[in-house]
């Protein structure tokens, strides 16, 4: 009945198998030469009067972005999360937008006025700009998003953006109606906003979604649907052409769009890429042109054969521990913090723990905001050796010694990263200090509890990603009573600063207050330092027109895309003997 | 006579499935509420003012009881309430949206896995202890030990990105994008389905009516066709009711991996993010569906085990 071929089937799996196996092999080692891959190189870009010419561009201006995670909403005023907030800078203009470099230009508005008192701000509209439908975008539909979105029945979560305008609170609270909300039209194309205090980083809460304008009569009509695409009507440089739960969202030029002749990607597809991993597959076979992060366990061989497309860039974010102060054996005990700040080698950390490029940090706010030169603690420029000393000497002055050593616990939310950070962090404890460490991990949900009711954390995993580019985002949660002081750290000299600087309106004066706050806060000791974050992404060559920033936010409309050298044009890259080094950022 | 039992058992079965659905509905409601943290706890907590007034329009803020009947109230009339995660989205909508995806990938998968694992279950009883059985079985083994995100990767590795035949990821409705999933998501259930088919296949074989009927004369082709297959087939049938519930509902890894808007994503982002309405939507769907494909099990096998007779009782 069967035919003298019984092998055949299972040889030939057995044979497929070995061969991808073999090849999943070669992918850890070296790329074999019969696997290399030969990506098209761009032609060279040339600019005339800072524009691209035009003859370099490719024909197919369409741009494929990687997104992380499903976006949340499209909805500005609902929306959080970096996902969601990417795709509305693309849809949405607020009252200011940002450059290539993440400066605050003027975006709706073209100018603007800030009175003596730094708290009233007159903002001059676009007298030409309109919806994506057409309709005039009026100083009217500004008043009506921002109380759209403090109000209460709106919910949105990053309300918090607008505290600093005047009765925000009182109306996000529900205490006074949102037509209280201290924004006002002067004229048809003139907005007039009041604030509580001098706000210096205001214009660029004014780019942030929670200000978007929405299109109050397809709100009126669609409710809560008026995100769906045909529903969307926006005032950005593009607008929502479909939405695949999912799949993939896409986004065409707004003929309508103020800044239209100059926007040169006339397609944008944003797909959700969960899976980093894959999300390099595609990258690699030119489904993305553009990633939302790499995955951690591949970042050294993108080193190795990506080099020019890895991009690493500071980011606003600070990965710390925290200690619960209300907690022993923390309490008034200022020299064990300190010791176990200092016993830490945050080179070991970020060299050959995490080795995502992240740079060690012994302070709380990162570098590169603005002018302001954040903290920077004596012993930041000590050997390590020095502070390891120093370390054992206050270790021993608290009243610990290799007899009767201290016993920890560190606490963090479950994921491979805080997981070695921890255990990299007890061991350096042990081994200088003799501290006995604990490590106890907890899904994500249930660590933001336990964290919030500061009854049973010791040391904790912490840390801050800003959402605008000011200091004071990373002070304010420090202040006492915050819902955010999950360090039940409290400071009376450190409060009353904050109150000052909040009403300081000279931005010279008011960065050395900053810094003063910050210094009074590294010299309490509530944090353990650990690192600064940085991005780290894969940007196809053919991609020009952006630039890395802090905020890490890229407008589509900046960007454009080269064609690709001529075939037998310069040879194609040799991975085998691409440099180790990280690209310049 | 067979008929009206057969209506019988019918009936009495729908409506042994409304406890069962209310006593899911119920257990899963209170569970996810158990549950540390809640929908709105993030790694950067909100002001009490914008935390009560979001607790406030998801009705969060009423007591547990209260909750409970709104939401019982509210799935009478099918609305699963709008997805706390996905804001643009109704429950009703993700599941909509997400449901012909999976069933397409997972119904295929089974498919595939049904025709390829009986098949080669029969090969290796008919060639018990040779060496093709024992490959079979190997492969077999190897099939259910490795686990599907270490083939998924693989087969990406190997097929898109070294050999550009097919996408990395993505989704579109096209052969091109099922393929590799429904590859992946088949293989395990091919390897489980060979071995049940070997092992009842060859009890089977040995019984004395299959003996009766070579003795009888019978062409070997009858013999196995008519009187081996069928009966070998009970434990494959008992196994694929739930096995196919469980396919086509997504599967987790199977979506992340190669980017796929499938059901299965659902359970574990919808538990992750406290997303209730998502969790308990999600839940009650994959309990009917499960109910139904038991139901269908039991069906097959009275068509295919003359044993079982519904009007005995």
């Amino acid at each position: 009945m069967f035919s003298y071929r019984p092998w055949l089937l299972p040889g030939m799996c057995l044979a497929i198998f070995c061969a991808c196996l073999l090849c999943a092999c070669g992918e850890k080692g070296q790329a074999p030469d019969t696997l290399r891959e030969t990506r098209a190189q761009p032609v060279e870009l040339v600019l005339l009067d800072g524009r691209p010419d035009p003859s370099v561009l490719a024909e197919q201006q369409v741009l494929y972005r990687g997104n992380g995670e499903e976006p949340q909403t499209l909805d500005p005023h609902r929306a959080e999360g970096a996902p969601s907030a990417n795709i509305l800078r693309d849809l949405f203009e607020g009252l200011t937008t940002e450059a290539p470099d993440g400066t605050i230009v003027p975006g709706a508005a073209i100018r603007w006025n800030i009175s003596r008192d730094a708290k009233t701000y007159t903002l001059y509209l676009n007298r030409d700009a309109t919806w994506s439908n057409g309709d005039p975008l009026t100083a009217e539909d500004f008043v009506f998003s921002l109380r759209r979105s403090a109000d209460p029945k709106t919910a949105s979560n990053s309300a918090a953006m607008l505290l600093p305008i005047l009765n925000a609170r009182e109306v996000i609270s529900g205490e006074k109606p949102p037509s209280e909300l201290g924004v006002t039209s002067l004229d048809e194309h003139t907005l007039q906003i009041t604030l509580v205090a001098p706000t210096p980083y205001f214009l660029s809460l004014l780019a942030h979604p929670s200000t978007f304008p929405v299109h109050r009569a397809s709100l009126e009509e669609y409710g809560e649907r008026f995100s769906r695409p045909g529903n969307l009507v926006s005032n950005g440089a593009y607008v929502l052409k479909s939405w695949e739960m999912r799949s993939s969202i896409e986004l065409e030029k707004n003929p309508f769009y103020h800044a239209a002749d100059q926007t040169l990607i006339e397609r944008v597809i944003y797909l959700p890429t969960e899976d980093p991993s894959n999300e390099v597959k595609q990258f690699r076979v030119g489904e993305l042109d553009w990633t939302y992060q790499v995955p951690n366990n591949q970042f050294a061989w993108l080193q190795k054969y990506y080099a020019p497309e890895l991009i690493i860039s500071p980011w606003l974010g600070s990965y710390f521990f925290g200690f619960n102060l209300g907690q022993e054996p923390f309490i008034e005990n200022p020299r064990l913090r300190k010791a176990l700040v200092l016993a830490i080698d945050r080179d070991v950390l970020t060299q050959k723990v995490t080795q995502y490029g992240e740079k060690p940090s012994f302070g709380l706010v990162p570098p590169g905001i603005g002018d302001y030169a954040p903290a920077i603690p004596d012993y930041a420029k000590w050997t390590q050796d020095e502070r390891v000393a120093e370390a054992k000497r206050l270790y021993e002055e608290a009243g610990y010694s290799a007899e009767q050593p201290l016993s920890l616990e560190i606490r963090y939310s479950t994921n491979e990263n805080n997981n070695k950070l921890a255990l990299a962090v007890a061991s350096m404890w042990k081994q200088v200090l003799g501290i006995n460490t604990t490590l106890v991990n907890e899904e994500s949900k249930v660590f933001l509890q336990s964290r919030a009711q500061k009854a049973v954390t010791e040391v904790f995993q912490a840390g801050w990603i800003s959402d605008y580019n000011d200091p004071f985002s990373f002070l304010g949660q420090f202040r006492t009573g915050d819902e955010r002081n999950d360090y039940n750290y409290s400071n009376n000299g450190f409060d009353v600063l904050l109150e000052q600087i909040a009403q300081e309106r000279i931005p010279a004066r008011r960065d050395r207050m900053m810094v003063e706050a910050e210094r009074m806060l590294l010299q309490d000791n509530p944090i353990v330092p650990v690192y600064t974050y940085v991005t780290r992404r894969l940007v196809d060559q053919h991609v020009k027109g952006w630039q890395s920033n802090v905020m890490d936010h890229h407008l589509t409309r900046h960007m454009y895309k080269l064609k690709s050298a001529e075939p037998g044009g310069p040879a194609p890259e040799d991975l085998t003997v691409q440099p180790e080094e990280t690209p310049a950022e | 006579m067979k008929q009206t039992g057969l209506g019988h058992h019918f009936a009495s079965r729908l409506l042994g499935l409304v406890p069962t659905l209310l006593m899911l509905i119920t257990i899963a409601f209170f569970l996810i509420r158990v549950a540390p943290g809640g929908p709105f706890d993030t790694e950067k907590p909100l002001p009490q003012e914008i935390r009560a007034n979001l607790d406030a329009k998801y009705h969060l803020d009423e007591p547990l009881l209260q909750q409970y009947f709104r939401y019982m109230g509210q799935i009478v009339t099918l609305d699963f309430g709008p997805s706390y995660q996905y804001k643009d989205w109704t429950v009703n909508e993700l599941i909509a949206r997400g449901f012909p995806v999976s069933l397409a990938i997972g119904g295929t998968a089974m498919l595939l896995a049904f025709i390829v694992g009986t098949l080669i279950g029969v090969i290796a009883a008919l060639r018990q202890n040779t060496a093709v059985d024992y490959s079979i079985m190997g492969m077999a083994m190897m099939g259910i030990s490795i686990p599907n995100f270490v083939v998924a990767p693989l087969l990406i590795l190997v097929l898109a990105v070294y050999a550009g035949w097919l996408p990395a990821g993505g989704w579109e409705w096209s052969f091109r994008h099922m393929l590799l999933p429904v590859i992946t998501l088949a293989l395990p259930v091919i390897a489980y389905i060979a071995r049940l088919t070997r092992g009842s296949m060859i009890e089977v074989l040995h019984s004395n009516y299959i003996r009766t009927a070579r003795a009888k004369g019978l062409p070997e082709r009858i013999v196995l066709g008519r009187h081996a297959v069928k009966p070998a087939l009970l434990p494959v049938i008992s196994y694929m009711g739930p096995a196919t519930a469980g396919l086509i509902t997504g599967s987790v890894v199977i979506e992340r991996i190669y980017s796929i808007p499938g059901l299965g994503s659902y359970f574990v982002q919808g538990a992750l993010n406290r997303d209730y309405t998502l969790v308990m939507g999600v839940v009650i769907f994959y309990g009917v569906i499960i109910i139904l494909m038991n139901f269908i099990v039991d069906m097959l096998y009275a068509w295919l085990n003359p044993k079982i007779r519904f009007d005995e009782g």
